[in-house]
Order: structure tokens, then sequence, then C-alpha cells
């Protein structure tokens, strides 16, 4: 067991912490672009398929990572434009419809 | 400063990001900037890589990956940007169940490649782990994704000696992943993999389709560990931090969801929600109703001085949201209070009923909490029901033996008359009979919530 994993088992532990902490607070109507968002952080999982294949040396692991590759560009992609999508919807539109009403009102 | 070391520091940018896109998205006002930084973050992790060195060589097969991601973004950005709002949660169940599978892939090719050289036996509990559970978010999220998309019941599955059958297979796993550890048998590790398959699916079939959101939130949590379990394996600090990060906010998340249905997780989770038909709702079936036509439904509402809206999965549905919104114009031009009454789990994920009624351009400030919506109620002539059934069940506060007994609800029956619009007496996504209907406060409008809502404009724009 060397240096290596201490440290990596280091980074993990403060990160579970730091994972809590900072969405302890949510409303609930931001748990669904939340989940999305987070889905598509995982999708980082990209840059291990290309790792993977970039380090291949055989058929079989090729074709592996080629699907990763794949798979996780669809996670990555997917991730952040349905997220977007969602979050499209809370953007300035409720603002513009309350500046209508100061409009009228003033 | 070496290559290594820049790419090193990039990454290290790249996992900040993705804490702040995080802390972000948990505040309306930020949550699109958070996404949009997190993007920015995958994007120079994902260049940076074209530069690392592995092995002591540049990356292979540069063009494969290339291709590859060409495929996935021709994939992934259409799907994304054209499926109808109401398929949201399924998309999400999809995205992961590939993120899932593309860390169990990377996990055994990984395993593939350092097998020859007899790694450490952690270095192969590592992989083993992500194996494990990157199938089981994939295959869960296959399952999740046919009963979202209704392929399959949205019912929960059961069948005798169920929770027996999944543990005898969760120890099945684990005892096949001992026997890797011990002999290094490469046979085994598919094995292995068709057990965590089976799990997958084993574990997500008695979990009813009203429960499919926080499920979801917890296949999201795994792979975001099977991330983490690989970032071990390659040896990345990115990929251990982006992993656990999803991993450990996504359980925070899961509970905080079954929390806002009134349920603990494990009883989301194991007790196969809505398959039990409970005793009272067995003779209810035959109890008369009174149904009315839309113009009735528009002349109550004519004469009203407050109505509250609570919307569910059939406005989505039905894609009547933008014709609610004229009915609540409609009545606001006759000096009528209009406000909407939110579930916190209306839809079929929190925040569904948010984002529609943004996207039909309802204000913000009629938009009222479950709290404040209950106490508003009391105030109002109407209670205008558009879709929505299990959020407005009072069995969950006065059936002891119901399986929602114990969730928050709106009160809908507090108010002076309620209208619900139903497309049949079915019962709602929960398969729970509703006892609103037969109040005798209540006048059901038979129809698409679509046509009944554009008959009541036009009777009420007559009137």
């Amino acid at each position: 067991m060397g240096n290596a994993l201490l440290q990596y088992a280091t980074v993990l532990m403060l990160t579970i912490f730091v994972g809590i902490e900072i969405i302890a607070k949510v409303p609930s109507i931001l748990h669904t672009p939340l989940m999305s968002g987070s889905n598509a952080i995982h999708g980082v999982i990209l840059v291990g398929s290309m790792l993977v294949l970039g380090s291949a040396n055989t058929t079989p692991e090729t074709i592996l990572g080629f699907l990763a590759c794949i798979l996780a560009t669809l996670n990555v992609v997917g991730g952040f434009v349905v997220t977007d999508r969602m979050l499209e919807m809370f953007k300035a539109k409720p603002k513009t419809a309350a500046a209508k009403k100061d409009e009228v009102a003033s | 400063m070496s290559r290594g070391t820049l790419i090193d520091l990039l990454y290290l940018v790249s996992a900040t990001t993705f804490i702040l896109a995080l802390k972000g998205l948990g505040s309306p006002k930020r949550a699109r900037l958070g996404n949009i930084i997190a993007a920015v973050g995958m994007l120079i992790a994902v260049v940076a890589t074209f530069f690392k060195q592995v092995d002591g060589h540049s990356l292979h097969h540069v063009a494969l990956i290339l291709i590859a991601m060409a495929i996935g973004v021709v994939i992934a950005v259409p799907t994304a940007r054209f499926v109808q709002m109401t398929a949201m949660p399924q998309l999400v169940a999809i995205f992961n169940g590939v993120g899932g599978g593309a860390a169990a892939l990377v996990s055994i090719t990984e395993f593939v490649h350092i097998h020859s050289s007899r790694p450490a036996t952690y270095v192969t509990l590592e992989v083993l782990l992500g194996v494990l559970i990157g199938t089981v978010s994939f295959s869960g999220s296959a399952i999740a994704f046919a009963k979202l998309q209704e392929l399959m019941t949205g019912r929960p599955v059961t069948y005798p000696g169920q929770q027996v059958l999944n543990a005898i297979f969760g120890l099945a796993g684990l005892v096949v992943i001992i026997i890797i550890l011990v002999n290094g048998q490469t046979l085994l590790l598919w094995i292995l993999l068709i057990i965590s398959f089976i799990l997958g699916i084993a574990f997500v079939l008695p979990i009813g389709g009203a429960d499919v959101p926080v499920l979801i939130s917890l296949l999201n949590s795994f792979t975001g560990l099977a991330v983490a379990a690989s970032g071990f394996t390659l040896g990345s600090n990115l990929l251990i931090v982006a992993g656990t990060l999803v991993g450990a906010s996504g359980i925070l998340l899961t509970r905080l969801m079954s929390k806002a249905m009134g349920r603990s997780l494990s009883n989301v989770l194991f007790s196969a929600f809505g398959s039990v038909i409970t005793a009272s709702a067995g003779g209810a079936d035959q109890r008369p109703v009174r149904s009315g036509s839309p113009e009735d439904a528009a002349v109550l509402l004519s004469f009203a001085s407050r109505v509250a809206i609570i919307p569910g999965y059939g406005l989505a549905v039905a894609q009547a949201q933008h014709v609610l919104r004229e009915l609540a114009e409609e009545l606001e031009a006759k000096g009528i209070d209009v406000f909407y009454a939110i579930h916190p789990v209306a839809g079929r994920m929190p925040g569904h009923m948010n984002v529609l009624l943004a996207e039909a351009n309802v204000p913000y400030e009629q938009l009222l909490e479950l709290d404040e919506a209950n106490s508003e109620i009391q105030t109002a002539d109407v209670a205008l029901v558009v879709g929505a059934n299990d959020t407005v069940n009072p069995a969950a506060k006065d059936d002891k033996t119901s399986p929602i007994y114990g969730m928050p609800i709106i009160n809908a029956d507090m108010a002076e008359n309620v209208l619900f619009f139903k497309r049949s007496m079915r019962p709602g996504f929960a398969g729970i009979e509703n006892e609103l209907l037969y109040n005798p406060k209540t006048t059901l409008v038979f129809g698409d919530a679509k046509d009944t809502l554009t008959k009541i404009v036009a009777a009420v724009k007559a009137s």
C-alpha cells in the first residue's frame, strides 16, 4: 500500500464532507436540476475513458475503451444540456413578469 | 513547469469548478451559471487529457477517441434538446445509466490492461467495486427508464421471496469479489458483471413509479461512487473528487427527496410502495361521485373570489400549462385572486411543476410551496385540481393503512369547493384510491385536461 493510495484516501474523505456540506440546504424545487447537474459532473468518467482507450494495447481493450468513450460522452453532453434546459425555465422570466407589473403600477 | 504538472493543475481547476457548480446549483439565482461553470471545467479537463502521457507515451488512438466523442455528441445533443419536458426524468435516468456503464467499462478495460502484471490486491478491489457499482447503476437506470417511459408497468413488480433473492444476489457478488481477490481468476470478472447486472434490475423492479425519481437520485450517487473507484484505479484525483462529490451529495439529496415525500429512504427502497391494495379502497369503486361539465366548472370559477390551482403530472402529460395560465389570467381579469399550490413531489420529479409553469410564463410569486399553500387554501372558494391525485389524497392524513400515510399533502378539501379534472376514475400513479373524489365538496370534470381547460376558458370569456 503506497503513499499514493493514502493520498487518494485523504482526498476521498475530504470530498465526502464537502459533498454533503455543499448541498445541505437546497430548496426542493432545485432537487431535480441538482440531480441532473451532478449527473453531468460524474460524466468526468470521460477523462478515465480517454485514458484507458489511449493506453489500450490489445483489440478487446480498444473496443471496450471506445464504447466507454461513447457512453461517457453521452453522459457529459446529455447531462449538461438537459440541466441547462431545465434551468432555462428558471431564468429571468419571472423577473420580467415582475418588472411588467411594476411598470403597470407606476 | 513540466507538462504533467500543468495538466494536473488544470485538473485541479476542473475539480474546483465542479465544487463551485454544485454550490451554485443549490440556489435558484446561480443555478444556471453553476451548470455552465461545470461544463467549462469539464471541457478544460477533457482538452488537458489529450496532452497527457500514459505509461510513458502520449495517448494512442486519438482518432478513435475523437470519433467516439463525435458519436456521443451527435446522439446526446438532439436527444437532450428536443425531448419533451415531460420526459426529463427518463432522460436523466438514461444519461445516468450510460455514465455508470462507462465507469464499469473503464474498470473492466483497466482490469484487462493491468491483469497480466499481477496488480496489488487493493487495485483489483478498486476495479471490482467499479465494475459492481457501475453495472448496478447501468442496469438499474435502464429499468427506471423503462418504468418512466411506460415501456413496462410503473407499478412495483414483486414476487415471493424477492427480498431474500436480492440478498442472495448481493451476497453472491461479494463472494465472487472475494474469490477474485484471493486467486485472481479473470473469468470470474465476467460472472461478477452478470451478477451486478441482475442485481441492478432486481433492486429496481419492486420500486413503484412514483418513487422512481428518488431511485434515480440514488443511482446517480452510485455512478458517482463507481467513478470514484475508477479514479483510484487510474490514479486520478480529478475522478476521485468529482465521483465522490456526486456520490456524497447524491446520497444526501436522495434522503432530502424521500423526506419531501414524508417517507424514509428504506421505506422507498424496500416497501414495494403502492403494491398493497388497502381494505378501505376495496369497496370504494361503486360509490357515487358528482361530475359536471366544463361549463359548470366555468360558472363555479367565475363566482369565486379566490382560486387555488393544484397542478400535477397530468398537466404535463396533457401539455395544458399554457391554457391553464390563460384561464388564470381570465379569472384575474375578473378580479379573482389566483394562486398555484405546488406540492414538492408533484409530477415525476421535484420541481417538475415549477419548471412546467415557468415555461408557460406563470409569474413566480403565484407559486406557493406546500406550507404556505395549505394556510392560504382555507380561504379559497375553489381548489382546482389539474392532473394531480396522490398529492391531494386525504388518505395520507386519515388512513393509517394507506401506503402514502404520513406524506404531506395539499389540503384541497379545506377549500370551499373542489374541482377535480380527471381522465377517468383510474387511481393515480401510486395506485391508491382517492377519497377526495367522493367528497361532497368535489365536482369531477372528466376528459383531457387541455380540452377541458380550453372549454372553460371559452365559457369564462363568454360569461
